[in-house]
Parts: C-alpha cells; structure tokens; sequence
C-alpha cells in the first residue's frame, strides 16, 4: 500500500515565529576538526531585489565526508545542520567547516559540498541547491556538478574573498541570466 | 550498510507549481528554468536528526507559552506522521506556527489592525512518539486579511514543518479547518492542483480526542516520502 505524500505549502512571511529556535548560524563549535570557513551572500529576486525573509537551511558532511546520524557518524558531536535567515538587505552568513569529500553514486566521489534547502513567502515548495567551493580540484570530477550544463555551473560555486581567505561568497538568485540551478529529487 | 533504496518520486499534481501568478509572491520568486534532476546521493538521504534534548517539556502546549490563558477556543490538534508506505515516522520534529484567536502574528511584519494576545505567542515543537504520533494543545487561529488582491482573507491556518528520517522527507506544509468558507478563494491552498490533495490539508473534526469541558480536538495526518521497495542498481 502506498499513501499519498501531503502537499507542500508556502512558509508565509512569519515563519520565524516558528523556525526561530533552529536559527543557527554557526555549525561548528570549537572542538570540531577541519577548515574553518565562513559563507555569506545574498538571496536576490526577480528584479534583484534583496529579499528578506528568506532563511537557507545546510546540510554538510564533516571534514572526512561523514554524516551527522549515519554509522559512519562523525565522534565530535558535530552535527551539520544549519538554519540562517537572511536579514532586511537580503544577507545571509553562517559559519562552518569545509566537508570532506563524499560517495557518489555507482562508486563515484562527490567533491566537497553543502547542501541548502530554500524557504521564504513566495515559494510554494521549497527549493534545493548546492554550494561548492569554486577553487577546489575535485569539483572536476563531481557526479554531480557534470550534469549541470557548464554555462551555469557558476551559480553553485561559493568563491573565496581574497588568496588565503576563509570566506566565501555565493549568491541565490531565483531568477534571471545568472538563475541559482536548482535540483529536482 | 547504507540504505540505498531511492525515494519515490511525487507524483504530479501533489505539491503546488512554483510559479502561481494568483499567489502573486510568486512571480518575482518563482525559478524560470527547469529544476535539474540528479540522482538522491548520501548528501540527501541523510539528513538532521533530532531528539528529546531539541524541545522543551512545554513546547507542544501553545496555550502554557506566556504567563494567563490565551483568549480563543481552545482545541487539540493530533494526528500521525507516516511515509508513503504506510509506517509510521518516528522521533519526527514538528514546529508549528499560527496567528492568535484575532488573527494577528507575533511578528513585527504582521500590521494587521487586530489585537495581540500577551499570552500566546504561536510557536509550538513536537516529536513523534514510536507510532509516528503528535498531538498540539493550541487555540483556534484566526483567519487575517493580506495584501495579495483586494480583500483578500487568508482561511485558518495553522503551519507545520517537518524533518523525517533524511532531507528528502523535509516538509513544509499548512493545516485548515474544515468548513472555512475562505477556502474557495485562498490561491496558496488552492495553487495544490489535486482536489484530493488540497482536502488533506483540511483537519477533521473529532470526537475522540475532544475533551469534555476543556477543547475540541481536531485530526491531522500527514505522509512524507517513502523509499521504493526495490534497492535501484547505481
């Protein structure tokens, strides 16, 4: 027997009555090993206009490629989920660590990547997308980004500040030349 | 071993478009291009896992959040959480949101000329027990007028977010009252194209979880996405 899966409505515009006490915008305390890093950005609408009241939630693997609640759990408690709202400019920042590489699918290696579901009035259902790192080797090779057409594999690609820096920047456009790809699961 | 058994896929007419210009929201928000289909990796069969320690003893009675009694009529709100499969989701973590009895939200961008109420502020959080239970002690919302065309009402509505066992179960949804005239001319429920779709989203009324004297109770399943039951070969 298979039971119908219940439809997916909009958060509305007062979410964070709700979605508050998640709110984390660091996901890494300090005893957690890899490289600190920090992501910011901005979520821009149609017109490119700043929107916020949009809140981004991550999902990552550890700096080995573990997940939170699998076998292979990571030992330090770091769980790698992430809940940021954007602010009244459209900004969005959180901390973390980089992950480490993960599986693929048929024996393949996903290079380093944060998963983001996108939540806000005016979506009906969310949306979900990728950040990766744009100076990264493995991205090459990435099961995933490969089926990106190459023209827009940009907008999944957070890119460092400056040589040396541990910030990144990417930018959720919804619409627009430089649309966010977003995934279909 | 990891489970590798994909998640179904949702069959059509089950979730909303995302471009729906009577929800005029969505027009400057709505992605223009094709979504991109990749196959469900790790990254997205795993998901957050929540428990006990995430919640408050409280935080499943909206009605104990401020220091009185809020104002309205209050109702208990339960349900199941199962997967398509008909199982029951265990340890889910529910949050709910809602306006008060007067259809206000504690929420500096709700300017609706209606009453806030000191003793409620509209946020609740649950888990499920091992049979995939909740159950919510709350008020009735009121339904509120919004901007979207010329006097447009959103019908009662209560909000519920729901984690299930990966990020491919998450869900965001919202609860109506059955009987709310409002219903007909709400585009957010009705961007649902599947008219058996949109009535699951409507509570039932009912007896068995009413308590005599104190609220009236009122049903609400929901069913996140089940795995197939044949492993997919990568």
């Amino acid at each position: 027997m298979t039971l119908p899966v219940t439809g997916s409505q909009t958060v509305g515009p007062y979410f964070r009555i709700g979605m508050a006490p998640l709110f984390r915008e660091d996901l890494a305390s300090e005893g957690v090993a890899g490289e600190r890093v920090t992501i910011q950005g901005r979520v821009l609408d149609g017109e490119t206009a700043p929107i916020p009241d949009a809140t981004l939630e991550i999902w990552q693997a550890d700096a080995r490629g573990r997940y939170f609640g699998t076998e292979f759990a990571p030992e330090t408690g770091f769980r790698g989920f992430g809940r940021v709202p954007t602010n009244e400019r459209g900004e969005f920042r959180f901390t973390t660590i980089k992950p480490g590489s993960v599986a693929g699918p048929s024996d393949s290696v996903q290079a380093p990547h944060l998963v983001v579901l996108v939540f806000m009035r005016g979506l009906l259902r969310h949306l979900v997308t990728r950040i990766y790192f744009a100076d990264e080797a493995a991205n090459q090779s990435d099961p995933i980004l490969k089926l990106v057409p190459a023209e827009r594999r940009h907008t999944l690609l957070a890119k460092r500040e400056n040589a040396g820096a541990a910030t990144f920047t990417w930018n959720l456009r919804l619409q627009g030349d430089d649309e966010t790809v977003f995934f279909d699961l | 071993m990891v489970d590798s058994r994909q998640y179904r896929k949702p069959s059509a007419g089950i979730h909303p478009p995302y471009f729906y210009p009577s929800y005029v929201s969505s027009v400057k928000r709505a992605p223009m291009r094709p979504l991109i289909v990749i196959p469900q990796t790790l990254s997205e069969m795993t998901g957050p896992v929540f428990g006990h320690s995430d919640i408050g003893a409280t935080d499943a009675d909206l009605t104990n959040s401020g220091g009185g009694e809020p104002l309205g009529q209050r109702i208990i709100v339960s349900g199941r959480v199962l997967d398509e499969n008909a199982r029951p989701v265990r340890q889910a973590l529910i949050e709910v949101w809602q306006a008060n009895a007067a259809g206000r939200y504690l929420h500096k961008g709700d300017q609706h000329d209606a009453p806030l109420d000191p003793n409620f502020t509209g946020c609740g959080r649950a888990l499920t027990d091992e049979h995939g239970r909740y159950r919510f002690v709350t008020i009735k919302p009121g339904a509120y007028p919004w901007r979207n065309h010329r006097n447009a009402w959103r019908p009662m509505h209560i909000h519920f977010s729901l984690f299930g066992a990966g990020l491919l179960t998450r869900l965001v949804t919202q609860m109506y009252f059955p009987g709310d005239p409002l219903l007909t001319f709400d585009p957010i429920f009705q961007s649902i194209p599947d008219e058996a779709g949109r009535a699951r989203l409507i509570s039932a009324f009912d007896w068995e979880t009413t308590i005599p004297e104190q609220a009236l109770g009122y049903k609400f399943d929901l069913v996140l996405r089940g795995r197939e039951a044949i492993p997919m070969e990568n």
